[in-house]
């Protein structure tokens, strides 16, 4: 019976790593898993045979009355100490090692917010949420923290978890081997939609990093004159969406602090509101009709908008790539 | 409150650590009280040096002398209680009753001096709210402060048995000797609060 | 000191010791076991139902049974309630109903206080679960919600854990986290007042004779127990202190923009925590240690091992609290050197194991119903424990913290542990308890549906942990495959409700109509057995002298030269003879009245606590003072009560 093939094709399958950091774990767990698999065995295995061989029957004689045995009990005091400390080597050294900094690393900012992480790249100046872009084989420095409760962040492909707290920096390395999408939760109840609190981590090849880059950095293009998304625009402008939402380019002065989710390019990512919902119209229409129906608890409240305003609102929003 | 054995008038021998019930009761409650001050204390050691507090933190606002001599009422306030109990070994009701009175009277004295250092703290603008190291402060000395206040309590409740009954009894002298236990023990906490919280920079 | 000098009628102390009002006023430690069970029992039934409910909407992938709100305060209550309202009270109930008759004693050393300690834990629970009443939430400060929370949605709903900063008032909003920290303050003050009373008891009211050494290992771990409480309780108030007085009064503890921390309160917490899980198992532990010699007809293998054993485990317990913080940020250094703590704690866990498979080798098995509890304890816990190993080695942690691994993890050690072994004492000292024997046919159909049931509910969580499902979550989406695994998980749990509904019918039927027990009905090797079933308010007609461990069988049993077991002539007529003489005491026998008191404190201690959540209401602060006073009242009418003690000749 092998773990790994008990659910198939668990995305979030800490069992099946795709990167250094977690193969490294991945590795470690399996060494642990099968001394753990063998005690199980010796000691059911004990019982079972310890139940059916001494059970009571016919013409048993009374048990002799044992009331110890000093080397049997030294044996196994000593034995499991042996094998403890043949554990605690490799896990000490897995520590330090998944924990060194590593050298050209890219650094990423995770922020915690209820209910959805914010990915911040200092180097570049780009501001994004809920999908974060790697460089595929490339080490990656994630600095975390939150801006309200506890979260956590964690991504089982690629690496371990890590808490974000409040006003504090934690750190976690990941890396993953190769382009793709690597699918990732909160795990630290923070709130009403915790199990909404998603992440999702795309890793691109080199030059489609640099592309991802260089497209993040521009301001939101501007809707054609006159068309669906240019009224699309207005109404984002007017309906109450500018208290919390930046729109590079377009507008920046928001009151509340922190921000939202930054929706310069919003359409360039395939989920939204925590990662919890495909980026289409339909989630969309949905959402915008009724935040907090769809997360309890949600910052953004029911702005009442009618059907008109939501329509111009999706065109306007699918065009910000 | 009596215990069994004095209840039963205990006949039957038995096995036992040769203590008393309630002072053995008495010694674990104090060993769990340590914790509690303990957790306190770390808390507060925890907060003290944090950068980038609102001020006033608690060590601008301290003022040594002050509380320098009301740790040392607090401390001679241990040496009656010790007097108390020895003045009833000698079956000294009135002596007792008068060191009892005067441990009572120092413990006052020394609230007193800490409702006043904290009022002038208020008025500094130090309060619970101010910072993490203000909550800390007054939380870890507003507990021990309450301790005090429950030991003149009962103090104050031994030396009024003591007058309606015409001196303490065989019985009623372990309880002296309890409440002596957890003075002491409040002193003690005072002790390491005002070394690590006050002197220690 | 004996008095029946008349006072002022409010002082004097009831007499009663039958009907209804004898369990009011109560101080017989037999009674107060008898209502500590009985309260916790019910309190199994609700933290389960709560447990259904969680499966009910997590039985499928987008479920919408329950909202947030609702399954955020169902897995809140049902962690709470099963830590400090069933397990917890459930050891005391055991403790409070056998030490005195293991270590030879008429009651424990503080008889009112011992009752107090029921009453203050029986209101504290009610206050707690009022939440569902009087409770309100809401969404986090600047928030909004669809609907408004429903009653079943108003409660404490930060997990029983409570992380802070999320526990303070501008993330949980409304009075629904000062129902649970100030009910947390009265629920543990119970257990603190119970600690120094049961450590007063072992330690002082042994029977002559009676060495530390020769204690059953259930009074070991009891008195391990109450160590633990008494040191791991006050950390935790401390907490809860800090934490109410953010919510009430503005202090800064937790919170980060001045200099607060919300490391500390999970330092705090699991440096109580911890210990806490120990508090949990051992009395259990202590329990198996009881029922596995008595059925496999040999003693206890390696008696000292177990003790030391267990008692290395308490002390160590207070050395690994960070390891449930391995994610949280500490440094490297931190988590190696709780990593490595860890580890060590299970070499004296292994030891109990082993000498418990020790115990039944070479045995004389008698598969009774206790026997199969306890030994699907041995089985369980050693996944538990295996499962907590992998926790031990850090890095694999950091995959399998607060994910349903570790719910697998301490479901294995707390229900197949725990759980398990308080079932295996039900039905050990059922005949003690009733005088009557409890359906072994029904037991036996109790421990097989529960066994796979419980199997059947949390062995998936292993897997379903390390491939995604992340602890606390309302819902999981349908493309993570975690759904059919689920769906066995919630199967399971309706089995275990099954199993549990077999058990109350075993439980009401054999009360009234199993065969008579008698004294000894299971040739067993303790004190509780050489007195009547049911005992007499006075438990032992005259306090007996003991020369050995196990002095009971000793005087049944002589041994021939292989060591075997032979049965004394006069043992037949012994065990007769303790059974007529335990009714009939040749003298009178002075036992402590009952008193009011304990009830009145228990009663004033919740105002105090509708006080301090509603302090900003006029009405509020006046219950406050109001319970403060009642409070005081109630202690010096305790301290000034007389003692009149009352005789008892003839077994009425």
């Amino acid at each position: 019976m092998l773990l790994s093939s008990c659910i198939e094709g668990a995305p979030l399958d800490s069992l099946n790593p795709a990167g250094p950091v977690a193969r490294q774990i991945d590795g470690l767990w399996w060494l642990v898993f099968w001394i753990a698999a063998a005690i199980f065995v010796l000691v059911q295995g004990a019982i079972l045979v310890i139940a059916f061989v001494f059970r009571d029957r016919q013409g048993r004689q009374e048990p002799k009355q044992i009331h110890g045995n000093n080397k049997l009990e030294m044996l196994w005091t000593a034995i499991p100490a042996l094998i403890l400390a043949g554990i605690a080597v490799p896990t000490v050294k897995t520590i330090f090692e998944l924990t060194d900094r590593p050298d050209n690393a890219l650094t990423v900012e995770v922020i915690g917010h209820q209910w959805w992480f914010e990915y911040v790249y200092p180097e570049y100046g780009i501001t994004t949420a809920n999908i974060m872009v790697i460089p595929a084989g490339m080490p990656v420095e994630l600095k975390l923290t939150s801006e309200d409760v506890l979260h956590n962040f964690w991504v089982p492909q690629l690496a371990g978890k890590r808490y974000l707290v409040t006003g504090q920096e934690t750190y976690l390395n990941l890396e993953a081997d190769q382009p793709g999408e690597y699918w990732g939760q909160c795990a630290e109840f923070c709130g009403l939609s915790h199990a909404l609190m998603r992440a999702r981590v795309v890793a691109v090849d080199e030059a489609g990093f640099e592309q991802w880059v260089a497209g993040q950095q521009q301001p939101a293009v501007e809707p054609a004159e006159g068309s669906p998304a240019a009224e699309g625009q207005a109404t984002f402008l007017n309906a109450g969406c500018t208290r919390c939402h930046i729109i590079r380019g377009v507008w920046e002065e928001v009151t509340r602090q922190p921000p939202a989710p930054d929706l310069t390019h919003l359409a360039g990512r395939d989920y939204f509101a925590g990662a919890s919902f495909d980026l289409d119209a339909a989630h969309l229409r949905q959402w915008l009709a009724n935040p907090p129906a769809m997360k309890s608890g949600s910052f953004m409240p029911n702005l009442s908008l009618n059907d008109d305003e939501i329509t111009a609102l999706i065109a306007y929003l699918e065009t910000l790539e | 409150m009596a215990d069994l054995a004095h209840e039963l008038g205990h006949h039957d021998e038995h096995e036992g650590l040769g203590v008393d019930n309630r002072k053995l009761a008495m010694w674990v409650f104090l060993a769990s009280e340590f914790m509690f001050f303990g957790a306190l204390i770390s808390t507060y050691l925890l907060f003290k040096g944090r950068e980038g507090l609102t001020p006033p933190i608690p060590r601008d606002l301290y003022d040594i002398p002050f509380t320098s001599v009301s740790s040392f009422v607090l401390l001679m306030s241990s040496l009656t209680m010790v007097l108390a109990h020895n003045a009833l070994s000698r079956k000294d009701q009135p002596a007792t009753r008068s060191w009892l009175l005067a441990t009572a009277m120092l413990g006052m004295v020394f609230i007193g001096g800490q409702v006043f250092e904290f009022s002038t703290f208020v008025q500094e603008g130090m309060t619970m709210r101010t910072n993490a190291a203000a909550s800390g402060f007054y939380l870890l000395t507003g507990f021990h402060g309450t301790h005090v206040v429950i030991g003149i309590i009962m103090l104050l409740s031994l030396y009024g048995i003591s007058r309606r009954q015409d001196g303490l009894s065989e019985a009623k002298g372990l309880n002296l000797e309890l409440v002596g236990l957890y003075w002491h023990f409040v002193d003690i906490i005072w002790i390491v609060i005002f070394t690590v919280v006050y002197l220690i920079p | 000191m004996t008095t029946t000098a008349s006072r002022s009628t409010i002082f004097r102390r009831p007499k009663t010791t039958s009907g209804f009002w004898s369990w009011i006023t109560t101080v017989d430690h037999k009674k107060i076991g008898i209502m500590y069970g009985y309260t916790a029992f019910f309190f199994l039934l609700v933290g389960g139902l709560e447990a259904l409910l969680l499966r009910i909407q997590l039985a499928g992938p987008e479920g919408q049974f329950l909202s947030q709100a609702e399954y955020n305060a169902m897995f809140t209550m049902h962690g709470t309630t099963m830590v400090f309202l069933v397990i917890m009270p459930m050891s005391a109930a055991f403790m409070n109903f056998l030490l005195p008759l293991m270590i030879g004693a008429r009651d424990v050393a503080f008889p009112r206080l011992n009752a107090l300690s029921y009453w203050v834990f029986l209101f504290g629970g009610i206050f707690l679960y009022s939440t569902f009443l009087f409770g309100t939430t809401g969404a986090p400060a600047g928030g909004f919600l669809a609907d408004e929370v429903s009653r079943l949605g108003s409660a404490p709903n930060a997990g029983w854990f409570g992380y802070a900063p999320n526990t303070e008032s501008q993330y949980s909003v409304g009075t629904v986290l000062d129902y649970w920290s100030i009910g947390l303050q009265i629920i543990g003050l119970a257990s603190l007042l119970s600690s120094v009373n049961l450590i007063t008891t072992i330690f002082n009211l042994r029977a002559k004779g009676m060495r530390l050494l020769r204690m059953p290992v259930f009074a070991w771990m009891s008195l391990v127990v109450n160590f633990l409480l008494a040191f791991s309780l006050p950390i935790i108030a401390v907490a809860l202190w800090m934490i109410t007085f953010d919510r009430q009064f503005g202090s800064q503890f937790f919170q980060a923009a001045n200099g607060g921390d919300p490391i500390l309160w999970q330092h705090l917490f699991w440096l109580f925590g911890h210990p806490e899980v120990y508090i949990l198992v051992l009395p259990a532990m202590g329990i198996v240690s009881e029922v596995l010699p008595v059925f496999s007809r040999k003693p206890l293998f390696g008696y000292a091992a177990v003790v030391f054993a267990g008692a290395a485990i308490g002390f160590l317990g207070f050395g690994v609290w960070a390891h449930h913080m391995f994610s949280s940020g500490i440094g490297t250094v931190a988590q190696a050197a709780f990593g490595l703590s860890t580890m060590t704690i299970a070499i004296p866990t292994g030891i109990k194991i082993f000498n418990w498979l020790g115990t039944m080798w070479m045995g004389r098995l008698r598969f009774t119903t206790p026997m199969l509890f306890a030994i699907g304890f041995v089985a369980m816990f050693t996944i538990g424990g295996l499962s907590g190993v992998t926790h031990s080695v850090v890095p694999a942690d950091w995959q399998q913290t607060d994910t349903y691994y570790v719910v697998a993890h301490f479901h294995y050690v707390l229900f197949g542990g725990a759980i398990f072994g308080i079932f295996a004492g039900l039905y050990y000292w059922f005949p003690k308890l009733t005088g009557r024997m409890y359906s072994e046919k029904l037991g036996k159909l109790h421990f097989w549906l529960m066994f796979i049931g419980f199997n059947l509910t949390f062995a998936p969580m292993h897997w379903l942990g390390l491939q995604g499902m992340v602890r606390r979550t309302w819902q999981y989406a349908a493309d993570t495959n975690l759904g059919p695994w689920n769906m066995v998980v919630t199967i399971g749990a309706f089995v275990i409700a099954t199993s549990i509904l077999v058990f109350m019918w075993n439980w009401v039927v054999s009360r009234r109509r199993g065969v008579q027990a008698g004294i000894d009905p299971w040739d067993a090797r303790t004190l509780e057995w050489t007195i009547p079933s049911p005992p007499p308010q006075y438990n032992f007609a005259e306090i007996p002298t003991v020369t050995s461990l196990d002095d009971f069988w000793h005087r049944k049993y002589t041994e021939d030269d292989e060591e075997r077991p032979v049965r004394r002539e006069g043992a037949d007529a012994l065990v007769a003879e303790l059974e007529h003489t335990g009714r009939h005491p040749d003298r009178p026998i002075h036992l402590p009245a009952p008193s009011y008191f304990p009830i009145a404190v228990g009663l004033s201690l919740p105002l105090v606590g509708y006080g301090i959540v509603y302090h900003g209401e006029v009405w509020g602060l006046a219950l406050l003072v109001v319970g403060l006073l009642a409070t005081v009242t109630s202690f010096i009418g305790w301290a000034q009560e007389p003692s009149e003690p009352e005789p008892f000749g003839e077994e009425g």
